[in-house]
């Protein structure tokens, strides 16, 4: 139960600091997009979100900052076993499955539905 | 209080009430979507594909809904009054692609769609990837000047 109470808290506390952001710079909703996931690789870097995400698990790893993460973890598995070359492998093989899902689904989508008339 | 001043009053409020609505209104939505994945990664852990899999699905799995919803006309309505709550989330990203790729259709599916898909997508997966590769590098060099034990 703990795990779904830490996970909407967490979850929520990355969405309220972006709507700071957001209200109170001239922070872009797509630069918050961009700047969170580099914050994410960051964090993991630092050894900071791995224990984050133990703790509040989906809080964690839905936000884009997750995307870093995944990104982060996926360079630093491949990096261990495939030396230089996995610097180049590792973030995108890692975070392979949820861009191919979103171009996949965005292109699908645009096929069924229609555009807003502008 | 002159007319600047009173101006400058009601501006003062004006944001500070929106701004505390909108983190209200940012924080339950956002949050509401993060429990959903961990209902989603409790119903997927069974399926034994270890930590990592497992969120990727869970991931993969609110990419479509939020690109299902875009398509439906529901996202932005949700987005309006969401803010970063649905923006922060996977929910953001996924409606950055497909709310373009949409839109776009009448510009062709090259220059159209294939294109405007990236639009905010693009900058995402271009600076996160060259930020793991940063790191990827320290990693290595890190690694080089570590004796093995």
């Amino acid at each position: 139960m703990m795990d779904y109470i830490w996970a909407f808290v967490i979850g929520g506390l990355f969405c309220v600091i972006a709507q700071v952001l957001i209200d109170r710079t001239m922070l872009t909703p797509a630069r918050i997009l961009v700047s969170y996931v580099v914050a994410g690789v960051i964090l993991t870097a630092i050894g900071l979100y791995e224990p984050l995400v133990d703790f509040a698990g989906s809080g964690a790893t839905v936000p884009l900052t997750g995307f870093g993460y995944a990104l982060a973890c996926g360079v630093k598995e491949s990096v261990a076993r495939e030396g230089l070359y996995g610097v180049l492998k590792g973030g995108l093989s890692a975070t392979s499955a949820g861009i191919c899902a979103a171009m996949t689904f965005g292109l699908i989508a645009s096929l069924i539905f229609k555009g807003k008339p502008k | 209080m002159n007319n600047k001043e009173y101006k400058k009053y009601v501006q003062n409020k004006a944001t500070k009430s929106n701004l505390a609505v909108d983190c209200v209104n940012a924080f339950w939505t956002g949050g509401t979507i993060c429990l959903i994945g961990e209902v989603l990664n409790k119903l997927y852990t069974p399926l034994g594909l270890g930590v990592k899999n497992t969120s990727g699905l869970v991931s993969v799995t609110l990419i479509f809904l939020a690109v299902l919803l875009t398509g439906l006309n529901v996202f932005d309505n949700i987005a309006k009054f969401a803010g970063a709550g649905t923006l922060v989330p996977i929910t953001g990203f996924a409606n950055a692609v497909a709310s373009p790729a949409i839109d776009t259709k009448a510009e062709g599916f090259v220059l159209g769609v294939g294109a405007k898909i990236f639009t905010i997508a693009g900058p995402v997966i271009l600076y996160g990837t060259v930020a793991s590769v940063i790191y990827g590098l320290v990693l290595y060099i890190v690694n080089l000047f570590t004796p093995v034990l």
